[in-house]
């Protein structure tokens, strides 16, 4: 099935398929790794719904990207739980590991380091979300190695 | 008095399989409540007196005796649940939907026939993979069992905005929209879902719904500090304890007993220097105040909030203007920028706490920090600007001392010894963009 029949099939779900465009734009992303213009397009054409109107929405929500990201992301709790027990300490292993600053994916496109606000695991401190997958009680010297098993996916 | 009702039957292992779950008496509310009339259902809520674990605190049996009953009203009335937890320190949610997903599917399906609705969303954040995974197979679980019968559960995923947890521009989002709050009233239990009547419940309070009934309301309404804070919490410790995680006590246990019987004290032998009490959105609690009990009546007495069950503990190590900035750093980066005063205000607060911090600020900097604080509070169509205001404020206040040390020092006296120290926002991310443009203060 086509990106635009996978979408019109989840929208079913909703008593309005305008409310499938969460759903929708996730799917898109899973599809092209970001969402460029052509992936809000066909957001647009499955719902009914113009380009505009879906950049806006994803323009809205922080984990909708609407410039290219890394293969792998590595995202570091900085929000005050994970910080009052080390996260930038850990954050900075990571800098030091990749060669770079929050926000930024290396030179190959292969990683994206980002810090994000509290994740929700506040008792297992600090809490990395590797490709969208917690890991709990980090510690600095952790960061090589997390490094290395995305190099190696 | 039972201590554990959300958690029950899951302390050891969680309960993820609808065979343990059965194995604990799961389901059972569930087929006694289709047996009664939905008024009596929602009867027993009202007289438990069980309320909303979200953060306002709203009666739960009240809020749902506002729905208006199909004989009433030509549309389809909705459920909305509240999975969206997003507040800083907060983590019982997720707690719940890994350790008793079916607890959870169990508390919709007996909300939705007490106030006949035929439709159940449940709205979970984005970042909860895992949690939706084990969620998505309880539900799929229950839907093959027949438990669901003519009721549809749909599991909404977010996309990361703290501020959809907020119950109107939950409904916002759930609608296809930017995230924003609308005014209310009209209230969602008139008005909301497809301007169709919607039930909101966090997760927490719908969890609990099956053990009321299986304890039955009145015995309810005695477990933890009657009248108002009935039932059990599950407290999320977290910060600088011995042992953080999440505890379910009932209401009224002490701040003190909390960080120091269950949570072992503070990590290190420490010294405790404030709480963030309810989560990031209240205001701190200092070590003198610390023998108050956790519920409403006990805490409001104090101008303190029992929020989403936050206590996070702070020790000595840390910078209080850091810890006022950080705040103001998630708020500023989560205002939706619907309304000025929460857009503008909490830009303001970082700005005036960065000074602070860096040592450029004057005296009149707290006055204007303080009068930016109640310019934000109650003028805003939700309340994400007070949630930065009132942590702000109270540091001010209660810390005076120590922001009054970083305009005398010049700066922040504790310098690289505060376990805060440098601690990056991620709204630092956006500096290209208009978000972080300077305002002038």
């Amino acid at each position: 099935m086509t990106l635009v029949e996978d979408i019109r099939k989840v929208a079913k779900q909703y008593p309005h398929s305008k409310s499938a465009i969460l759903p929708a734009l996730r799917m898109a992303q899973q599809q092209y790794g970001w969402l460029p213009p052509e992936a809000i397009e066909e957001v647009g054409e499955a719902l009914d719904l113009t380009p505009a109107y879906c950049m806006s929405v994803a323009s809205f929500y922080d984990m909708l990207h609407l410039e290219p990201i890394g293969t792998h992301t590595i995202e570091v709790c900085t929000n005050v739980c994970c910080g009052l027990v080390n996260a930038q300490a850990v954050l900075e292993a990571f800098e030091l590991e990749l060669g770079l600053a929050p926000g930024e994916t290396t030179a190959d496109g292969a990683i994206t380091l980002r810090a994000v606000e509290c994740l929700g695991g506040c008792s297992t401190p600090t809490i990395v979300a590797v490709d969208g997958r917690y890991r709990q009680s980090v510690e600095p010297e952790d960061a090589p190695a997390i490094v290395q098993e995305l190099r190696n996916a | 008095m039972p201590d554990v009702l959300v958690l029950a039957g899951a302390e050891e292992h969680p309960l993820r399989d609808l065979t343990s779950y059965r194995a604990v008496g799961g389901y059972a509310q569930l087929e006694k409540a289709r047996m009664r009339e939905p008024q009596q259902v929602i009867q027993e809520l009202i007289e438990s007196n069980l309320r909303g674990r979200g953060g306002a605190f709203f009666p739960t049996g009240r809020k749902a005796s506002f729905i208006p009953t199909p004989d009433k009203i030509a549309k389809p009335v909705y459920i909305t649940v509240n999975a969206d937890e997003s507040e800083p320190g907060t983590f019982k949610d997720r707690e719940i939907m890994l350790r008793v997903p079916h607890r959870l599917i169990e508390g919709c399906l007996i909300a939705a026939h007490a106030i006949q609705s035929k439709f159940v969303f449940i709205y979970i954040r984005g970042e909860y993979s895992t949690e939706y995974d084990v969620l998505k197979a309880a539900l799929d679980e229950a839907r093959a069992a027949g438990l669901l019968n003519d009721v549809t559960i749909v599991i909404h995923r977010g996309a990361g905005a703290y501020i959809c947890g907020e119950e109107t521009a939950l409904l916002s989002s759930l609608e296809g929209e930017r995230g924003q709050p609308r005014s209310k009233p009209p209230f969602p239990a008139i008005e909301g879902l497809y301007a169709a009547p919607t039930l909101i419940n966090n997760v927490e309070t719908i969890t609990t719904i099956p053990k009321v009934l299986e304890v039955g309301p009145a015995e309810f309404a005695q477990i933890g500090a009657p009248p108002d804070s009935t039932g059990t919490r599950i407290f999320c410790l977290s910060g600088n304890v011995e042992r953080p995680g999440p505890y379910e006590r009932a209401h009224g246990i002490t701040v003190r007993e909390l960080i120091y019987d269950v949570g072992g004290g503070i990590a290190g032998g420490r010294q405790l220097k404030a709480v963030m009490v309810g989560g990031s959105s209240f205001p701190v609690m200092t070590p003198d105040e610390i023998d108050t009990k956790l519920d409403a009546a006990s805490l409001g007495q104090r101008g303190l909030f029992i929020g989403s069950g936050v206590v996070t503990a702070i020790d000595d190590r840390a910078c209080i203007v850091q810890f006022a900035l950080r705040v103001a750093q998630f708020y500023m980066h989560e205002s939706c920028g619907k309304c000025t005063p929460c857009r503008v205000g909490t830009r303001w607060l970082v700005q005036i706490l960065r000074a602070v911090e860096n040592g450029t600020a004057s005296e009149a900097d707290l006055e204007l920090c303080l009068d930016v604080c109640d310019r934000i509070i109650g003028k805003c169509l939700c309340v994400l600007g007070d949630s930065a205001a009132m942590p702000v404020a109270s540091c001010v206040t209660k810390f005076r001392d120590e922001f009054h040390a970083h305009l005398e020092h010049g700066g922040c006296p504790f310098g690289a010894d505060s376990s805060l120290d440098r601690l990056f926002a991620p709204v630092d991310q956006h500096h290209d963009t208009p978000l972080a443009r300077e305002v002038p203060v």
